[in-house]
């Protein structure tokens, strides 16, 4: 599958994303955020990083970037989009997703290995994992707090759009300890950790990230 | 000329980091009796005319789609210097 990794000024996982993704066996597609264009993908990564700076709100800005309205418009269809970390944020700017993420409770920015719990395996991301699957991926942020008001939080909760759960101690005082959620469609998924860190034995806690760029041919052939 | 100010605040329920370290640093400086301080955003809009209630109004779209997520935040629109002590929009 051809798998588009959008760049904004001030991405800074996109290469680790492309990387992931073609080590997962599908196509890489350099996306640019000044572009109007989506080059026909199958699928979209809006990558980690501080895009324009994080200036006003993580994601305020780049949410009114050219590609972002053809990104939303591609959701509105259905086109499968993950948003990691900044990703992530930019996405629950963008209104494709819920809530909000806002600075981590304890005020330092969180960079650990760290465990979650798959808790929803019917999305494009997480078709490979096993139900309840345990994975360690690397978690890096600095405003990665998710909140979200408690209406919100029992329809997510109560949908299954609960993607992933934090184990181990909740590393940035995310509500209800919510790694990433869906929408409701479950084509939009968002996540506060990085799966493109943990692709390789190489470097990294491992490989349990591969399967969020896998998920992708499982699902397709599902 | 006018100059349109909107301050953005997180809303009372959300928690506020920032204005926490604030508050943690007001003791080790000798400030005593504060009971909380949160941290907001103030934008200066300068306008090349009047602030008009349909410039106004623009403004009030900006303050939500950009300049606030509300979300997690409230604003409140003023015009400054225009004396009338009131015009204060709260949204």
């Amino acid at each position: 599958m051809r798998v588009g990794v959008v760049t904004f000024p001030g991405s800074l996982d996109d290469v680790d994303a492309q990387r992931a993704v073609r080590i997962a066996g599908n196509e890489a597609v350099p996306l640019w955020h000044g572009d109007h264009d989506l080059k026909g993908v199958d699928a979209v990564v809006l990558p980690g990083g501080f895009s324009y700076g994080d200036y006003l709100r993580c994601g305020a800005i780049s949410r009114f970037s050219p590609v972002m309205s053809e990104v939303v418009e591609a959701a509105g269809k259905g086109l499968p989009v993950l948003g990691i970390c900044n990703g992530f944020q930019i996405l629950c700017e963008s209104h494709l997703l819920p809530g909000a993420l806002i600075r981590n409770d304890h005020r330092k920015f969180a960079c650990r290995d760290q465990r979650l719990r798959i808790e929803n395996n019917h999305t494009p991301f997480t078709a490979a994992y096993t139900p309840g699957a345990e994975v360690t991926i690397v978690l890096k942020n600095g405003e990665g707090s998710f909140v979200a008001d408690a209406e919100t939080l029992d329809r997510l909760e109560g949908e299954g759009r609960v993607v992933a759960r934090y184990l181990g101690g909740n590393p940035n005082g995310s509500l209800r300890d919510i790694a990433g959620i869906s929408n409701e469609r479950g084509n939009v998924v968002g996540l506060m950790p990085h799966p493109e860190h943990a692709v390789e034995d190489l470097c990294g806690p491992g490989t349990d990230g591969l399967g969020f760029f896998t998920s992708l041919a499982a699902a397709a052939f599902a | 000329m006018a100059r349109v100010v909107v301050d953005v605040m997180l809303k009372p329920e959300i928690l506020d980091p920032q204005g926490k370290a604030v508050h943690g640093a007001l003791p080790r400086l000798g400030f005593e009796g504060v009971t909380d301080v949160r941290q907001g955003k103030r934008f200066e809009i300068e306008l090349d005319g009047e602030a008009t209630e349909e410039r106004l109004a623009k403004v009030h779209e900006i303050a939500e789609k950009l300049l606030s997520n509300p979300v997690i935040e409230d604003f409140e629109i003023h015009v400054e210097g225009d004396g009338s002590g009131g015009g204060r929009h709260r949204a």
